[in-house]
């Protein structure tokens, strides 16, 4: 039998579907109902804001990847996720050129100094919301809903001991930045991903029952403190960001709960009325050494 | 319907099983090969010291090869005729390996040795091994390593439980499921021999739950036995591997760098007991074996009986050859088959299957970046981070390797099959544990 050029690899022959590509986009589709809820709470000011955001992702990407001479690699949609999660951080009133700035940070200083996709040891979109954070204070903190300046819940509380009804925390009736409005739909795009088994619960398990029972034990309202600010959208969507979390499963366990001590000390006795944000980017630090520290035990290791 | 507990391990993955193609197909005789290329080395250990020469006339069941060392297992003559070379050849395994070659002619009635046909209790321990070694059995199931060796239980440890794997967890393969159908009684049986060998008290019998005629045939192929226990296991890959059927029949860990033998455990494949009880029943020396020629690349995919040494082209043949272009032709299953530049490599005793898989079937792929996804992680049955060993293997971080317990891998390929970054994840896993192992014989030859 005369033998034709075969194909020689290494096992195993087959392989699942899914891909980088699949899950990033995946997250992406997840987080629409939260940008369209966006968008109908801010009106099209919202919109511009994620578009604006998006296209300067992809932008600072394209020209990363062109300038470093690597395959333009746009259509895995991690710039877009970058895109979308920045533009979540942003409260309605910020003038769009601080959107465009804080993307060109989240991707050239979050994401490809560090070499790219699966390379960068901080959240890139986080990266760019501290940015504006410490750049532009008082743009970043200007909330407005329905035409007015208004105050967050978690302001509301910090300023006046005022309580936000959990009915409206829960739909999204309140003001806040883009994202942090319905707890209800991210909780929809949350189950969508876990459904599909791209996002790790563990960390958002850790991190809100570690906040439940930490302002609980404070003396606070726990469901206050889970519903408002961007915790449950921090804890789902950021601080799962895969390339940024630990890989093993008590490493989830443990970033979750760091990071839900820092939103709660941050919270509780920090300057800042929320700290999702910084107790993300701290835990971010920590990953290699929790990885380290959290090898699991092999079948059959003793000790 | 009867509710079975089922068995099973941790972690793991579900691949399509595609076992539809022949699991239907009796075992059939292929015809018979005008050569066949029987190598000299078909598992680590000693390579074997040929006992005929060219142009010697051979009988079928004659012996060819053997060695004074205690690793290794003789082979015999599949086919009489005379043997017109000892020379090397493509071994399946890659590389290439003495091996005698044999053209067909003459009488091909079978040599058996002289055996006393007796019950397993009528013989000692030591006959049984002794039987088994003669008749040069090694595991079937793709390792290849002598029975007899596995049966030979070293001073102060003492095993409890024989198991029998059925599970064959490998997508598309049939052979084992077919063995258990058509001889299920010649598996028991030779479970009888491996425990009276190992002085087990319990024999287990552990098939997945795709199988249940193949259950249901053990059972009461074991109904009269009280001490041989057939238990469904769960149908998740890879249940088949050795570590995992442990876990899954008694909740034992084997150690790591030990064997099963460490926790009480002898395990051998159906097609091993089958061919054990051939041998000490009719002193069959293992010169044929069953096997499965399957996958889209195969025109009529079937299980086959096929003398040792017949090459994989004859096999292709006898199942109607190629459908459309072939892109691979794997010995063994998807996951952990080895695919083949050759259709002149033989068939040896652990070739469970050849699958072929057409051109168009095949997908190129390019990896990504790893993005830590950690599914890896979540797949790996032995609670590796296969991620991790990929980037150590890749830097040589030989110390690191060791401690991330890469020589614990069992290169199951569950890793690379979940992997959505598609990087070849066990291939590096191997190639650091391969430095290892150079390292550590490094090290021992220079103290």
């Amino acid at each position: 039998m005369q033998s034709q050029e075969l194909v020689v690899t290494s096992s195993p022959h087959l392989r699942e579907e899914t891909s980088v590509a699949e899950i990033m986009w995946t997250v992406n589709i997840s987080l629409v109902p939260v940008m369209l809820a966006a968008s109908y709470v801010f009106g099209l000011r919202a919109l511009a804001i994620i578009a604006v955001s998006i296209i300067s992702c992809s932008l600072t990407e394209y020209i990363f990847l062109r300038a470093r001479n690597k395959e333009v690699t746009l259509t895995d949609g991690s710039a877009v996720v970058t895109g979308i999660l920045l533009a979540l951080t942003m409260p309605p009133a910020i003038p769009l050129w601080v959107v465009a700035i804080a993307a060109v940070v989240a991707i050239a200083l979050g994401k490809q100094v560090f070499g790219g996709l699966g390379n960068n040891p901080f959240n890139p979109a986080l990266i760019g919301r501290a940015f504006v954070t410490a750049a532009y204070p008082v743009l970043i903190t200007t909330w407005t809903f329905d035409g007015q300046t208004a105050a967050t819940p978690l302001n509301l509380k910090m300023m006046e001991g005022e309580i936000t009804p959990y009915w409206d925390l829960f739909i999204g009736n309140i003001p806040g930045s883009l994202g942090e409005t319905s707890a209800f739909l991210i909780l929809l795009g949350a189950a969508l991903l876990i459904y599909k088994g791209y996002l790790n619960w563990r960390i958002p398990a850790g991190m809100l029952t570690t906040v439940f029972l930490l302002t609980w034990l404070m003396g606070h309202d726990p469901v206050f403190h889970l519903l408002a600010g961007s915790l449950l959208l921090g804890a789902f969507y950021y601080a799962t960001d895969m390339v940024t979390t630990p890989i093993t499963p008590r490493g989830r366990w443990l970033f979750g709960v760091g990071a839900g001590v820092f939103v709660v000390i941050i919270r509780l006795w920090g300057g800042y009325p929320e700290g999702v944000m910084y107790s993300i980017l701290l835990m971010n630090m920590t990953v290699p050494i929790i990885n380290r520290f959290t090898r699991p035990r092999s079948l059959g290791e003793v000790n | 319907m009867i509710l079975l507990s089922v068995a099973t391990f941790k972690k793991g993955v579900h691949p399509p099983y595609n076992k539809q193609y022949s699991s239907n197909k009796e075992i059939q005789q292929i015809p018979q090969p005008d050569e066949i290329i029987i190598p000299l080395q078909q598992h680590i250990g000693a390579s074997l010291e040929p006992v005929v020469k060219r142009k010697d006339q051979v009988r079928r069941g004659q012996l060819l090869a053997d060695s004074d060392s205690f690793v290794a297992a003789p082979v015999h003559a599949s086919l009489a005729g005379e043997v017109t070379a000892v020379e090397k050849v493509p071994s399946p395994q890659g590389g290439r390996v003495l091996a005698v070659k044999i053209k067909a002619g003459g009488d091909q009635q079978e040599e058996l040795a002289e055996v006393p046909g007796k019950e397993p209790e009528e013989l000692s321990p030591e006959e049984i091994r002794q039987a088994v070694r003669q008749a040069g059995i090694t595991g079937m199931g793709g390792a290849m390593f002598p029975t007899h060796v596995k049966l030979a239980v070293p001073e102060g440890k003492s095993i409890d439980h024989l198991i029998i794997n059925g599970a064959e967890c490998e997508p598309y393969l049939t052979v084992d499921h077919r063995i258990m159908l058509e001889r299920g009684e010649q598996v028991v049986d030779g479970l009888r021999y491996l425990m009276r060998a190992t002085e087990a008290e319990q024999g287990l019998i552990g098939i997945e739950d795709n199988k249940p005629d193949a259950l249901k045939a053990l059972k009461s192929a074991a109904a009269e036995f009280d001490n041989i226990e057939v238990r469904a296991t769960e149908t998740k890959y890879p249940q088949g591997g050795e570590k995992m059927l442990i876990k899954a029949l008694l909740d034992r860990d084997v150690p790591v760098g030990g064997l099963p033998l460490d926790v009480g455990v002898v395990v051998n494949n159906v097609a091993t007991a089958a061919a054990v009880s051939a041998s000490l029943r009719e002193g069959r020396p293992l010169i044929d074996r069953p096997l499965t020629i399957t996958g889209e690349g195969i025109n009529n995919p079937g299980n086959f009986e096929v003398p040792l040494g017949t090459p994989i082209a004859e096999v292709i043949k006898a199942a109607g050859g190629f459908a459309g272009e072939p892109g691979k032709v794997i010995l063994g299953g998807p996951m952990m088959g080895q695919a083949q530049t050759s259709l002149d490599v033989p068939v040896v005793k652990g070739t469970s299957g050849i699958l072929v898989l057409t051109r168009n079937q095949l997908e190129e792929y390019s990896p990504a970046p790893c993005i830590n996804c950690a599914r890896c992680v979540d797949a790996c049955p032995m609670y590796l981070v296969p991620a991790r060993l990929e980037k150590l293997a890749q830097q040589e971080e030989l110390d690191k390797l060791e401690e991330y317990q890469v020589m614990n891998c069992i290169e199951c390929g569950s890793c690379s099959y979940v992997c959505p970054a598609q990087r070849p994840l066990v291939h590096y896993i191997r190639v650091g544990k391969a430095a290892v192992t150079a390292r550590k014989k490094s090290e021992q030859g220079g103290s």
